[in-house]
């Protein structure tokens, strides 16, 4: 229908800022991986800050425990006037022993759990008006440098998660490899991941319109990220820049040329972390519900 | 909750600040949706004031006022202002305070808004569901259209909207408000502000607990109701077409914001406009759903017997589905029985006709061969005559001379 002036509801897109400034978003993230793979350097490295206590050197009761704990880690962080509510689920023990069957079992139960949870708040005849949201929204697995295929215990997990959220896998301390073995290590994880029908995020069947596919079809051309993690600032240039200073040279962290550390900082906070949300909230909840309302 | 959680500070640039922009860009791809329902009489300018509010050429033709009831007119417009595509609806009521006997008018209207309600809820309670693309068609704001008698508010006014200020946001205006003085439109709007506050009927108040729109919210707040003048006619005022109300005695400027309130209302529908749709949903369609489930039998037992209440809650509801299902095969059979019997019957008539005819003709028949049975005899009694004669005639002929003619017989 013709407008014949002006109305003014585009006002409604600056209450809609107003509105979602004031609540604050809620975030969860979990990291998977074998212990010393720079999960908490990663998870720092991301939100700028000492989210995770861990330090450089174990202490004695940073021990490998037996089996698979669940830590999560809650914290408000802000900035520009925008109020995060970040948790972050470290999974200490995962693949460290002997035998990792079913490592994944306990991850699997901590995710359903959050759904679980979600789920019977929405139930309730008399629901908050905003409903504590502690599912995860990404889980991001990090794979080691071996430079060759992705091993049994990557397959498995990768496979089983991917049905129940959103996986970003990622090439953890890539500064192991070269460029070229980069290169190479990503197409054969890449067909690894193609053979076995697995979807990691972004994945391909929410894409909603050509423009996301062809956003999206961008960053999947790259998937997973070589990452490094830094929680140490060092002079380059004479520019204070994020980075692991070794014998041979400083490697930036920030540096596109250096690492894929960007891409994923820009992946999951700058460009999808709604779309992550969203992802979680109407594909993997909703499918959990049907199950969990199909079992009964 | 935020007060449990160690507040860190950033060392640098993070980038999250983006989540806004991010949430907005969404929303816009998929698009907003905003339902207006219109509550007045016929001719108090509804029609008028929707079009002057959103600057458009909606068609709605005149209604009657010989309906026999109250019903309600839904139409759908897609408007797009730069990036924001907006589904407006609009639901007018036709009929409204036109009949004798207006106990029952407010009743159609509290139908539908609740029948939009369950509509949600029906969604929201499927096992496979999509309230992601889910088409929101409940109501998000009410203009009640009140009359410019100048005096108070009609018994009608105030039984309809105190059905209704539980299940939507209500925003009175006063209708064709030109044929008010400035002065009586002071004291027609607190006499009914007045009143609307001694019948405990809660209209809707625009926020003030933020900031940027606090005080003009307030300041509206305490003007309402709008006093609202509509047209679908323009005027050439200097060189500009202007809508207005062209009298003997001067023109009404409908954007003229000291000859009325609409433009003041239009300004509030569209800086509300996400205030009001989410009242509608976490407060009005809450208290519907809270109603409802407690109707069917729903309860929020204690934390132990949690996982019991969600299987039950589904058992019942699966339950019900089932004897509902039940009882319609019950119907169904019955229904089939009835017809087979139906269908037996009229064939046994069929048979019993056939039957009947069939022995008519069996009678005909033997009577028939009874009567040639005779004529049968009669002929073999001449031909066993005729036997007799001619054998008679031979023996004549054989002892008689040969002189006469034997009379050859015919045979």
């Amino acid at each position: 229908c013709q407008l014949f002036g002006y109305v003014g509801i585009e006002a409604v897109l600056d209450q809609m800022k107003i509105k979602t400034m004031k609540t604050g978003f809620e975030f969860n993230i979990m990291v998977v991986g074998q212990s010393g793979l720079g999960k908490s350097t990663m998870v720092n490295t991301l939100f700028k800050s000492k989210v995770s206590r861990k330090s450089s050197q174990p202490e004695q009761e940073e021990r490998i425990p037996k089996t698979v704990q669940l830590q999560s880690i809650t914290h408000v962080i802000e900035e520009k006037g925008v109020k995060m509510k970040l948790t972050v689920t470290d999974t200490p023990g995962f693949g460290d022993q002997i035998n990792n069957e079913n490592c994944w079992d306990p991850i699997i139960k901590y995710i359903n759990e959050q759904y679980e949870r979600y789920l019977r708040e929405e139930i309730l005849i008399t629901r908050k008006r905003k409903i504590p949201d502690t599912r995860v929204h990404g889980c991001v697995y990090f794979v080691p440098p071996t430079g060759h295929w992705l091993r049994p215990l990557d397959l498995e997990f990768m496979r089983r998660l991917s049905k129940i959220v959103n996986v970003v896998p990622v090439i953890a301390k890539a500064d192991t490899l070269t460029l070229e073995e980069r290169a190479e290590f990503k197409q054969r994880i890449q067909e690894d991941l193609k053979t076995h029908a697995i979807s990691v995020y972004p994945q391909e069947d929410f894409d909603q319109d050509p423009e996301d596919r062809a956003l999206n079809d961008r960053i999947r051309e790259k998937i997973p990220f070589a990452v490094v993690g830094a929680d140490q600032e060092h002079q380059v240039n004479g520019k204070r820049v994020l980075g692991r200073k070794t014998k041979w040279g400083i490697i930036e962290v920030e540096n596109p040329a250096h690492c894929e550390f960007p891409l994923l900082r820009d992946l999951l906070i700058r460009s999808h972390l709604q779309d992550l949300k969203d992802i979680t909230h109407n594909v993997h909840y909703e499918s959990y519900r049907v199950r969990r309302l199909n079992e009964s | 909750q935020n007060d449990d959680y160690r507040t860190l500070s950033l060392s640098a640039h993070v980038g999250f600040d983006s989540l806004p922009d991010q949430l907005i860009k969404k929303s816009i791809k998929q698009g907003f949706s905003f339902n207006v329902l219109c509550i007045g009489e016929t001719g108090i300018g509804k029609s008028a004031l929707i079009n002057s509010l959103f600057n458009s050429n909606f068609e709605d033709p005149p209604s009657t006022h010989f309906l026999p009831s109250v019903q309600l007119r839904t139409q759908t417009y897609e408007l797009q202002e730069s990036d924001v595509l907006l589904k407006l609806t609009i639901v007018n009521t036709v009929g409204f305070g036109d009949q004798m006997n207006k106990r029952d008018s407010y009743q159609p209207v509290v139908d539908y808004i609740d029948a939009q309600f369950e509509a949600y809820l029906q969604e929201e309670l499927k096992i496979i569901r999509s309230l992601f693309s889910y088409q929101d068609t409940r109501i998000h704001v009410c203009l009640y259209f009140i009359s410019p008698t100048g005096r108070s508010l009609k018994t009608l006014d105030l039984l309809t909207m105190r059905s209704l200020d539980s299940k939507v946001n209500i925003i009175p205006v006063i209708g064709k408000a030109d044929s008010i003085s400035k002065t009586e439109l002071q004291e027609f709007k607190s006499k009914i502000m007045s009143e609307l506050v001694s019948n405990g009927i809660q209209i809707y108040q625009f926020p003030t607990d933020d900031e940027t729109v606090s005080e003009i919210n307030s300041i509206t707040n305490g003007n309402l109701p709008f006093a609202v003048v509509g047209s679908m006619e323009k005027v050439n005022i200097g060189n500009k077409m202007v809508r207005a109300r062209q009298y003997p005695w001067g023109i009404v400027k409908v954007e003229n914001e000291s000859h009325c309130d609409t433009v003041k209302l239009r300004k509030m529908l569209c800086t509300n406009m996400e205030d009001l749709r989410e009242k509608t949903h976490a407060q009005h369609y809450e208290l519907y759903r809270r109603c409802r489930l407690e109707e069917m039998g729903f309860r929020d037992i204690g934390p132990e017997t949690k996982p019991v209440s969600l299987q039950e809650a589904y058992e019942a509801k699966r339950h019900k589905f089932y004897l509902e299902l039940q009882r319609k095969e019950e119907e169904i059979k019955k229904r089939f029985v009835q017809r087979v019997k139906e269908k037996a019957a009229m064939l046994k008539e069929a048979e019993q006709e056939v039957q009947t005819k069939f022995e008519c003709l069996m009678l005909i028949h033997q009577e028939e061969e009874l009567k040639l049975e005779e004529k049968k005899k009669v002929l073999e009694d001449e031909i066993a005559e005729f036997i007799e004669k001619k054998a008679t005639a031979e023996l004549l002929q054989s002892q008689a001379p040969v002189s006469t003619p034997i009379v050859n017989l015919k045979r």
